[in-house]
């Protein structure tokens, strides 16, 4: 250490370029962050889906692949559109209400989220932390472990107990938020299903 | 700078040797500051054994690890097939992997250990607390180093404990979804997911952890141990300015610990070669089949060292969020009739906004924070305690009661989150989770109350 007095314009300019390559480092790591998002590729990858339901009887589900996430179909029987009305009072969002933009279509933001009453469209990932309760449906009404006495038939999530009506929709106080996400879909013909489009687009 | 040393005429050639290297590299300096010159307690108990024993199992997870990624690769179409190689196909290739995957275990059970004798004894408490923030800090990256190489099999377990925790990411207001985008590099966990995680398990995050334990290291021989009786041996300096109580690190204690690493290696051999998956606890039985992005298994749980945080995630459900406004509320409460004057608008308007913001996001959020909350709390712990005395021998009865119950409620957690969700099993984890915040919460309070005993001025030892 010296004992001559601070020379405050070296000191200026010895902070104007400390400044200056602060800023330089914070601009290099833009392009090191940018390496995290998805690739062109990964962007790419997420083109629309046909499927054929002319086989899917009443009761039954399928399952096909869009952007890498399960998407269910599901033909309901009277007695499960029946029983959606039951439950009208113990799911959380009954009237598929929150983030509509997000996991309901206008055109399934009807007591069935789906177009035509009968066949359901849902992405099987649990809006919780993203398990697929694919393996689990629980479609049998009536008492089962894991699930309550008055049950009228739905999806069990197996990692944190979510249920879920034959609507998707969650049943309150249970550890997911939102009801299973709707995806943009459009009826081909009777039998042809495009999911991840719809009219709009 | 220190000055050129000349070795004398007639001295041997290692003497010599040394000294030409003392001259440029300060060899013996640090042999003697670290080893044969670093007094330690000579009350060190069994409960001592596990800090070296953690840094056995570092040097046994780096070894294991180079040699498997010679082997191994990160891609998600070959991944899970070039880890059956090395168990079926690479000579020896199997006891390489099942050393690297009970060494994982293992790592935990001497680390979670190792923090209860630092619990107890108060190894945290001044002037050590930088000793246990960088110990905090080491737990915190043996968690991320765990998890993302738990992902690199590529089996069911790892690919759909992965999609949990990445989306845990996801539940953060306003940014979570592309930020656990950012995280995944893709829509789903994919192959640019493993890649990355490849990348942070075997560079960036080793190189953080050794550079923690070095901190942790120097910041322990710099303040010097702490012993089963919490006394300052520094206090009491013979002529000579060697603690009374302390004896050489070397040879006293390397020979110590040298008998430990016998203990644990045996119980370790017995593992890798009687039990590697340790009935599902240390490698899980759907991790033999492959990921499958469209379909998770059954029944989803952590590796046992993650499931007491995990426990207190699931207990976090909208109920839970009401008792904890509730509880803020009596806390604001408390705090109201406590404090005078302008301080009683503040207490205030934190609590209402604290309840606004636990009702404005969704529990999944508050179950996130809960769970990083259990690990940052931790770091907190040196300016939490007030007690008098270090260590549990002189704090009172009540105390080590309370202790006992907190270790129960750990395990527990430990237990409930391995075990399918029920309702009495949420119920168990909401208590345990209250209990876990409440202990530390509270702690600047309870560790007071009682009557303490004395603490003696040299430490309790016995030679046998």
């Amino acid at each position: 250490m010296s004992d001559s007095p601070v020379d405050q314009g070296r000191r200026t300019w010895v902070a104007i370029t400390a400044g200056a390559g602060a800023i330089g480092g914070v601009a290099v790591a833009v392009p090191f962050v940018s390496t995290f998002t998805p690739s062109e590729r990964a962007k790419a990858a997420g083109a629309a889906v046909e499927a054929d339901i002319s086989s899917l009887k009443p009761g039954e589900k399928m399952t096909v692949e869009w952007r890498g996430k399960p998407v269910w179909i599901v033909r309901r029987t009277k007695e499960q559109l029946d029983g959606l009305k039951k439950v009208d009072a113990q799911v959380a969002d009954p009237k598929s209400e929150r983030k509509p933009s997000e996991l309901t279509p206008e055109y399934a933001r009807n007591e069935y989220r789906s177009i035509k009453p009968e066949y359901l469209v849902a992405v099987g990932i649990c809006s919780h932390l993203g398990c697929s309760p694919s393996e689990n449906e629980k479609f049998a009404p009536g008492a089962q472990p894991s699930l309550p006495d008055d049950w009228q038939g739905g999806f069990l999530c197996p990692c944190h107990g979510s249920t879920f009506d034959m609507a998707g929709r969650v049943f309150k106080n249970k550890p997911a938020p939102d009801n299973l996400e709707v995806p943009p879909h459009m009826y081909l013909s009777d039998t042809r299903l495009l999911i991840g489009e719809d009219k709009k687009a | 700078m220190a000055d050129f040393k000349t070795a004398p005429a007639d001295a041997s050639a290692g003497v010599k040797l040394m000294t030409w290297v003392d001259n440029r590299f300060p060899a013996t300096k640090l042999y003697k500051e670290h080893l044969s010159e670093y007094y330690a307690p000579k009350n060190f108990n069994a409960w001592y054994f596990f800090g070296s024993l953690a840094l056995l199992v570092l040097v046994i997870q780096i070894v294991t690890g180079i040699f498997l990624v010679m082997h191994y690769k990160p891609d998600a179409a070959i991944a899970f097939a070039s880890v059956e190689y090395i168990m079926r196909d690479v000579p020896w290739g199997w006891l390489i992997r099942y050393m690297h995957s009970t060494g994982a275990s293992a790592f935990f059970v001497v680390v979670y250990l190792h923090m209860y004798r630092g619990l107890i004894y108060g190894s945290y408490r001044k002037p050590r607390e930088l000793v246990w923030v960088f110990g905090c800090a080491i737990f915190l990256a043996l968690m991320a180093e765990a998890f993302m190489g738990y992902l690199l099999p590529w089996g069911q377990m790892s690919y759909w404990g992965a999609q949990v925790i990445v989306n845990l990411f996801a539940a953060v207001p306003f940014v979570g979804p592309d930020l656990a985008l950012l995280i995944r590099g893709d829509y789903v966990v994919g192959d640019a997911t493993l890649n990355r995680f490849f990348s942070f398990h075997v560079i960036a995050v080793p190189l953080v952890l050794l550079g923690l334990v070095v901190a942790h290291i120097i910041a322990l021989h710099e303040v010097g141990s702490n012993n089963p009786d919490g006394v300052e041996i520094k206090a009491k300096k013979d002529a000579k300015g060697i603690p009374l109580d302390g004896i050489p690190f070397h040879p006293y204690y390397t020979v110590h610990d040298i008998f430990g690493v016998g203990m644990f290696l045996m119980v370790f051999c017995a593992i890798i070669f009687f039990g590697p998956e340790l009935g599902g606890y240390f490698l899980e039985y759907n991790n033999f089949i492959p990921a499958d992005p469209l379909k998770t298994p059954p029944h989803i749980a952590p590796v046992w060292y993650f499931t007491p945080f995990y426990s207190m995630l699931r207990a976090t459900t909208d109920v839970m969020v009401n008792v904890l406004c509730g509880v803020v509320g009596i806390a604001g409460l408390i705090s109201l009739l406590a404090v005078k004057g302008r301080a009683k608008i503040a207490i205030a308007v934190g609590a209402i906004v604290a309840i606004a913001l636990l009702k404005t996001f969704d529990a999944k959020f508050w179950g996130v924070v809960v769970m990083g909350g259990a690990v940052i709390i931790l770091f907190f712990l040196p300016w939490l305690d007030n007690s008098p005395v270090k260590s549990i021998r002189y704090r009172p009865q009540w105390h080590k009661v309370l202790y006992g119950i907190f270790v129960v409620f750990f395990v527990v957690l430990g237990y409930l989150g391995i075990q399918p969700p029920s309702d009495a099993g949420t119920l168990v984890s909401q208590v345990g989770t209250l209990f876990y915040f409440g202990f530390f919460l509270l702690m600047p309070w309870w560790s007071t109350i009682g009557t303490f005993k004395p603490v003696p001025d040299r430490v309790n030892f016995a030679a046998h």
